[in-house]
């Protein structure tokens, strides 16, 4: 690996400056549901994207961890690189993608170079699939409450998508290194030698 | 009225088309194929309708979706009780989650997290209409709790089971297709695990779509034409009614353009109806089974003359007769029937769903003279009982059930 993981250091500044903006009671701020507001200039890649139909899944603050789903659609006709998100909610964010593991079964592990929303496409965030993974959650996320994500492109220009809750058993992919979405299963056989390769 | 728009756009469009360019093609392509078809009496030329399941029903409106709506062929009524720790707060996060799944559900959208998405594809007309009961109303604002909201006064012929009673938020989920009906359901319900719990399902059902003229009275299961008087929905008389005007008390302004919702479980027993002579069956009611006319004559929606006496000098329409009966000299004492037939391994009979703007000036003496005399209640028993009280629909941005929070 030549390229030094660019999500991690990236998202540790904007959880700051998330924070700053957003305290800790992001979920309660009432948002217009699912609709991204450009922030940065026309020309930046922010602007050229909205989340269609967003939703997180809910967990209670003990199960550490939880992922927000949607689609990214590029309405511009250059390609957009979602490098790096930041939420209140939790202490730690991450671009996911889901892969198969040395025992066959699915796992989840940081995706290298952001997620590409190529020309006029469209991107979607699924379980079982890419997705941006919310960790070291500080609160409850409850069915129903609403959380404010922060999402930032190569260029650096950023927008916030708006998130309900939303009851779901699924999505309980392991993850490289232990844990997994909500149940809190471990299922072990996943941190080997490809997480310690993935993360060199 | 946004809410009963009937959006049957592209199939009735495409009807349209098809009749036109029917036409066209038979006065243009008679020979060839055409002829050798219509001789053969094979497929007719007309381009076949649409399926009916891509029709929509606009969720959002001033009234809810789901009263003045024709009735679809099913229906299911779920009634939930809220856990002890939904609190408002928690309440008005459920509202905003059935809301959306409900706009999105109706409009043949998949929900969000639908682990079916392609159940949600055909929605078949479906509508979703909420409906509160005492004890949601009383969790949000206790001061908003109409006087009729609650279990209705007793009646003596009511056999109720706790099974079929009560509930603190009714979800009435109705489609032309029964998969619309499950696949909303199933979502709608797993949106309000984490809230409530399902404390009873009714299903009902009617002639299944295009199996009559739209708009034919429906038959209940004892043969009987069930529905003759309905007030006809988009007419004054229909919107005096059934809509509430939000007056009725300091509390109740947040149920404008909302209504009332009596959900009863009539039990028919057919097997004792199976043993009354059809001159018996017509005198009970008081209509001809043919056709639901009266029995003193016309057609169905002709007035009955309750004066009018037989050869005998007994009233043509007995006394005891369901429509004498039912009738009232107060034309205010009127509600808007919209039932369904159930029928499962316990018995059959009416899912009869009354909505009206005021339970006690309207429902309640009407049941008030059946319960008295009714010669029908030989073999009809009310089992289950519930009153809800019907928010005004919502726009895109909003919920039902947003004016209780205001």
């Amino acid at each position: 690996m030549a390229r030094p993981h660019p999500a991690l250091p990236l998202a540790a500044a904007f959880l700051a400056a998330g924070a700053a903006l957003t305290g800790c009671g992001a979920g309660a701020a009432a948002g217009s549901g699912g609709g991204a507001a450009p922030e940065a200039s026309p020309s930046a890649q922010a602007a050229a994207i909205t989340v269609e139909d967003a939703w997180v899944k809910a967990v209670p603050a003990e199960d550490g961890m939880t992922a927000l789903f949607g689609v990214l659609v590029n309405d511009s006709g250059q390609e957009a690189r979602l490098v790096a998100a930041a939420t209140g909610v939790a202490g730690t964010v991450e671009l996911h993608e889901v892969v198969t593991g040395d025992d066959g079964n699915p796992v989840m592990r940081p995706k290298e170079d952001g997620f590409v929303i190529g020309a006029n496409g469209r991107h979607a965030l699924e379980p079982g699939a890419d997705h941006i993974m919310l960790m070291e959650l500080g609160e409850d996320l409850e069915p129903g409450q609403e959380v404010e994500v922060e999402l930032e492109f190569a260029d650096g220009s950023t927008t916030e998508v708006t998130a309900p809750v939303k009851d779901f058993a699924g999505g309980e992919e392991s993850y490289e290194g232990g844990g997994s979405h909500g149940g809190g299963h471990d299922h072990g056989g996943a941190e080997g030698a490809d997480g310690a390769e993935d993360h060199g | 009225m946004p809410a009963r728009a009937d959006s049957s756009g592209p199939s009735r469009r495409n009807l349209l088309l098809g009749g036109a360019a029917a036409g066209a093609g038979a006065a243009a392509l008679v020979g060839g194929d055409a002829l050798l078809r219509a001789a053969g009496g094979g497929e007719p030329a007309a381009a076949p309708e649409p399926p009916f399941g891509g029709r929509t029903v606009a969720f959002h409106g001033r009234h809810q979706a789901g009263i003045a709506t024709p009735p679809q062929a099913h229906a299911r009524f779920i009634a939930l009780d809220l856990e002890g720790g939904t609190d408002r707060g928690a309440v008005r996060r459920l509202l905003r989650l059935l809301s959306d799944d409900a706009a999105r559900l109706t409009a043949g959208e998949a929900a969000l997290a639908d682990t079916e998405p392609e159940l949600a594809h055909d929605p078949a007309g479906l509508t979703v209409t909420f409906g509160f009961g005492r004890g949601l109303v009383e969790r949000v604002d206790p001061a908003a709790v109409p006087e009729w909201l609650g279990p209705l006064p007793e009646f003596g012929r009511d056999r109720l089971s706790e099974r079929w009673c009560g509930g603190d938020l009714l979800l009435q989920v109705c489609a032309d297709d029964p998969v619309s009906v499950s696949h909303a359901a199933r979502m709608l319900t797993k949106d309000s695990r984490a809230f409530a719990r399902v404390r009873w399902v009714q299903e009902g059902f009617r002639r299944a779509r295009g199996a009559q003229p739209a708009g034919a009275t429906m038959r209940n299961l004892m043969g009987q034409v069930d529905g003759t008087t309905n007030p006809a929905p988009g007419t004054p008389d229909f919107a005096d009614l059934v809509w509430h005007r939000g007056g009725g008390g300091a509390g109740a302004a947040w149920l404008r353009h909302g209504s009332a919702l009596v959900v009863r479980r009539i039990a028919m027993d057919l097997d004792e109806w199976d043993r009354l002579d059809r001159p018996g069956r017509e005198e009970a009611v008081g209509r001809r089974l043919s056709d639901g006319a009266p029995l003193t004559g016309g057609g169905e929606h002709d007035e009955p003359d309750f004066e009018a006496v037989g050869a005998l000098g007994f009233p043509v329409i007995p006394e005891y007769a369901h429509i004498r009966r039912a009738r009232s000299a107060d034309p205010a004492e009127r509600i808007f029937r919209r039932a369904y037939n159930y029928e499962d391994t316990e018995g059959a009979g009416l899912v009869f769903a009354a909505f009206q703007a005021d339970v006690t000036r309207q429902f309640v003496p009407i049941q008030r003279r059946l319960d008295e005399l009714d010669l029908l209640n030989e073999w009809v028993t009310a089992i289950g009982s519930a009153v809800f009280a019907v928010p005004p629909g919502c726009g895109p941005d909003g919920f039902v059930g947003e004016t209780l929070f205001a």
